[in-house]
C-alpha cells in the first residue's frame, strides 16, 4: 500500500455528549490523519478530546454521545455511517486499542490466554485447536517470559507492565493496520514505562503498522512520535512534524505547554504552568478560539467567528488569528 | 490455586459454621422457653389438676433447672435426637424428614421461577437503561417488594382457583382424586416422572404452581435489581470497553465478559433471597395447606410444642448454613481471586 495514504483520517468531526446539566460541545472541527508506519501524538490535557476522538474513529463511543458532522475514514471505511455488525469486524482485525491502568482493562475472572483467545477466535485467526498456540505465540511477541504458564495467569496474578504487555499482545494478535494506544503509561512506574513504549515502538516498526499515541506528556510524545497533534477543550490547534513543533511552536498554547514540560536540564523552578483551565464546554457561546480567556495574545480579532487551521509550512497546521 | 487448597478453604468454612450452629442452639432454646404458656398444663388438658400438671412436668423434664434441660437437650442433640414432639406424638427428626421435601420442592420450584424471571429481566433492564423493558422491571420490583407473601397468596387464589377456576383448589400436594407416586424423592413432581406417569406429574405441578410462583414473586424484586444494578456497573468497567475495541461479539461481551462478573453480587443476594423464602415459607404453607415444615412450625408454636419449635429452627439453621458454604463453594469456582486473601 502507498506510505501516503492515510490509515485513518478524520476529518471536521464534531462530538457532543447529552448531559442532565448540559450538551457538552466535547470536539469541534477535528482533523487529523495518520499514514502506514507512522506513530502520531495526540497531546492535551485531561478533557481535551484526545479519548473521544480515538473512541469515536472505533466506533465505540458512549450511547450519550452523538456525531453531529464530520468523516472518518479508516482503511477505505466510512466509520460513521457503517453498520454496527461490520465495524465490529473491523474491531480487533483492522484497529486495535490499548487502555490506561491495565490491570483493570482485562476482565479479572478469565485466564489472559483465554482473553487473547477470544480475539484470534472472533476474528477467525485460531480454531480452536490452535487457539492455545497462537495465544502463546501472541504472548511471545510481546517478550513475555513464561508464555506458555502466563497463558492460564489471572490478570491479578500478574503486574501492571505484565498486563500492559497482555493487552499489546491481545491488540495485535491479528496484525491490525492500526493501534491507537491511549495513555498506555499512566499508572505504570517510570522503567516499565519506557520499556512498553520500546514495545510498542519496535512493533509498529516490525510490521509498518500506524500508531496513534494519547498521552499528556509531551515528553514521551516527543521521543516516539513522528508527528504531533495538540489538542485543547475539543480544538486541534496545532500539528507539526515533532521537531518542527518543538523548534518553532506556532500557537500560544503549545508554547505554553512546552515550558510547562520539564526537561532533564534545568530546575523544576523553570517549569511554568499555564493559568486558567479549560472554558465550560456545556456553555451556549463558546468562543471560536477556546483557548482566548487564557491567552496572552488575546485580541479582539480573536473574537471573530470562523476561526479555521492555516497551513503556516508543509504539514505544520495552526489553528490561531494571532500565531507566535 | 489447586484442588487441595479449594478443599481445605471449604473445611475451614464449614469450621467457621460451627460456632453459629452453637449459638442458634442456645438461643432457641431460650427463646422457647421464653414463650408465653406453660406446656405442662397444656398438655395435661383441661380437665387435669395441680397433681397430674405436676406429673406432665416431670415427665416433659420440665421441672428440672434450665442449665440442667440445655445439657440433656445437647446430649440428645448429639445423638440426632431431636426429641417427641408433644402435640403429634412423633419424634421430631421424623416429622422434619417426613415433611422436608414438600417444602423443598415448594422453595426450590419458586426459586427457579424467580431466578428465571429475575435474571433475564435485570440483564434487559441494564442493557436498554430508561426504555419500556426498565421500567416494566421497575414496577416489577416495586410491585415485589411491597406485597406481602399472605396477601400475593390469598389474591392468586382468589384470582386462579375462585374466579377464573383454572388452578386446583389450594389444599396440599395433591389433588384428593390422585394418589402419591410411589416414593424415591419424596418430590411428587420428580416421582411422578420416574413412575412414567405424566398426567400425575402435572397434577403435582398444577399444586405446585401458585404457591411457588406467590413465593417466588417475593424473592423476584431483589433479584432483578441486583441483577440490573450489578450489569449496569460490570457493563460500564473498562474490560467491557476492552472487550468491545476488541470486536468481539455482543453475545460475549454481554454474557462471557459481563453476566459473568456480575455474577457475583447475584450470588449474594441469592443466598439472602433463599433465606427470605425460608422465612415466608411459614406463612405460604399455611395459606396453601402445604404439608412442609413450616406448617408443622406454625401448628407446633400455636400449641406451644417447644420441641417441635426448637428442631424446626435447628433445622432451618442448618439449612442456612449449608446454604452459605454452597455460595462460598460457587464463589470459589467463579472467581480465582476468592480465597487467596482469607
Amino acid at each position: 500500500m502507498n506510505e501516503r495514504v492515510p490509515v485513518l483520517s478524520v476529518k471536521d468531526l464534531s462530538v457532543e455528549f447529552r448531559t442532565r446539566s448540559g450538551v457538552v460541545k466535547a470536539l469541534e472541527n477535528v482533523s487529523f490523519h495518520v499514514n502506514r508506519g507512522e506513530m502520531i501524538g495526540i497531546v492535551g490535557e485531561s478533557g481535551s478530546g484526545k479519548s473521544v476522538s480515538a473512541l469515536t474513529a472505533m466506533g465505540i463511543l458512549d450511547e450519550a454521545g452523538r456525531v453531529t458532522q464530520g468523516s472518518i475514514n479508516l482503511g477505505g471505511l466510512d466509520v460513521l455511517n457503517a453498520s454496527e455488525r461490520y465495524l465490529q469486524e473491523m474491531r480487533g482485525r483492522d484497529v486495535s486499542m490499548i487502555f490506561q491502568s491495565p490491570r483493570t482493562a482485562l476482565n479479572p475472572i478469565r485466564t489472559v490466554g483465554k482473553q487473547i483467545g477470544d480475539v484470534l477466535r472472533r476474528h477467525g485467526s485460531a480454531t480452536r485447536q490452535t487457539v492455545r498456540a497462537q495465544a502463546i505465540k501472541s504472548l511471545m511477541s510481546v517478550r513475555i517470559p513464561d508464555p506458555e504458564r502466563r497463558h492460564d495467569a489471572y490478570p491479578f496474578e500478574l503486574s501492571g507492565g505484565m498486563c500492559q504487555r497482555i493487552m499489546i499482545a491481545m491488540a495485535l494478535s491479528c496484525q491490525p493496520e492500526l493501534l491507537i494506544a491511549d495513555e498506555p503509561t499512566t499508572g505504570l512506574d517510570v522503567t516499565t514505562q519506557a520499556a512498553i513504549m520500546d514495545l510498542i515502538k519496535e512493533l509498529a516498526k516490525e510490521r509498518n503498522m500506524a500508531t496513534v499515541l494519547i498521552t499528556h506528556d509531551l515528553g514521551m510524545a516527543a521521543d516516539y512520535c513522528d508527528r504531533i497533534v495538540v489538542m485543547h477543550a475539543g480544538h486541534v490547534i496545532e500539528q507539526a512534524p515533532t521537531e518542527e513543533l518543538f523548534l518553532k511552536p506556532r500557537h500560544p498554547y503549545t508554547a505554553k505547554l512546552m515550558k510547562a514540560t520539564p526537561h532533564g536540564e534545568g530546575s523544576l523552578d523553570d517549569i511554568e504552568s499555564i493559568a486558567g483551565g479549560l472554558p465550560d464546554l456545556r456553555s451556549e457561546h463558546l468562543p471560536p478560539c477556546r483557548f482566548s480567556a487564557r491567552c496572552e495574545r488575546h485580541e479582539d480579532m480573536c473574537d471573530m467567528p470562523a476561526l479555521i487551521a492555516d497551513e503556516v509550512s508543509p504539514g505544520h497546521m495552526v489553528t490561531c488569528r494571532r500565531p507566535l | 490455586m489447586n484442588g487441595s487448597t479449594k478443599i481445605r478453604i471449604i473445611a475451614g468454612r464449614l469450621m467457621q459454621a460451627l460456632p453459629s450452629v452453637f449459638g442458634i442452639i442456645v438461643v432457641t432454646f431460650l427463646l422457647t422457653r421464653a414463650l408465653p404458656g406453660d406446656p405442662a398444663v397444656y398438655f395435661a388438658g383441661p380437665a387435669a389438676d395441680e397433681k397430674s400438671i405436676q406429673q406432665v412436668r416431670e415427665s416433659l423434664g420440665l421441672d428440672k433447672s434450665l442449665p440442667e434441660q440445655f445439657l440433656i437437650y445437647l446430649g440428645d442433640l448429639v445423638q440426632g435426637d431431636l426429641g417427641v414432639s408433644v402435640s403429634t406424638g412423633f419424634p421430631v427428626a421424623e416429622e422434619l424428614w417426613r415433611r422436608l421435601p414438600a417444602s423443598l420442592e415448594l422453595t426450590l420450584l419458586a426459586l427457579i421461577f424467580s431466578i428465571s424471571v429475575a435474571i433475564p429481566l435485570g440483564i434487559a433492564a441494564a442493557t436498554r437503561p430508561n426504555t419500556w423493558v426498565d421500567q416494566v422491571c421497575r414496577l416489577i420490583v416495586t410491585a415485589g417488594v411491597s406485597l406481602p407473601v399472605f396477601f400475593t397468596g390469598l389474591f392468586m387464589v382468589y384470582i386462579f382457583y375462585y374466579i377464573l377456576g383454572v388452578a386446583p383448589s389450594p389444599l396440599g400436594r395433591l389433588d384428593i382424586i390422585y394418589l402419591s407416586p410411589p416414593p424415591v424423592t419424596n418430590f411428587y413432581t420428580i416421582d411422578a416422572l420416574i413412575a412414567g406417569d405424566f398426567e400425575l406429574f402435572f397434577a403435582a405441578l398444577a399444586q405446585l404452581a401458585l404457591p411457588a410462583i406467590t413465593l417466588g414473586t417475593f424473592t423476584l424484586a431483589p433479584l432483578a435489581r441486583m441483577t440490573r444494578g450489578a450489569m449496569l456497573q460490570v457493563l460500564s468497567s473498562d474490560f467491557i470497553r476492552t472487550a468491545r475495541a476488541s470486536g468481539l461479539r455482543r453475545s460475549t461481551v454481554l454474557y462471557t465478559y459481563a453476566f459473568r462478573n456480575a455474577l457475583l453480587p447475584i450470588l449474594t443476594t441469592l443466598g439472602m433471597v433463599f433465606s427470605f423464602m425460608l422465612g415466608s415459607n411459614v406463612l405460604v404453607e399455611k395459606v396453601f395447606a402445604w404439608p412442609g415444615i413450616g406448617s408443622f412450625a406454625i401448628e407446633a408454636l400455636i400449641v406451644s410444642d417447644y420441641v417441635a419449635v426448637q428442631g424446626f429452627v435447628l433445622a432451618m439453621a442448618i439449612l442456612y448454613v449449608l446454604l452459605n458454604l454452597t455460595i462460598d463453594i460457587l464463589y470459589t469456582l467463579i472467581d480465582p481471586r476468592v480465597g487467596l486473601d482469607s
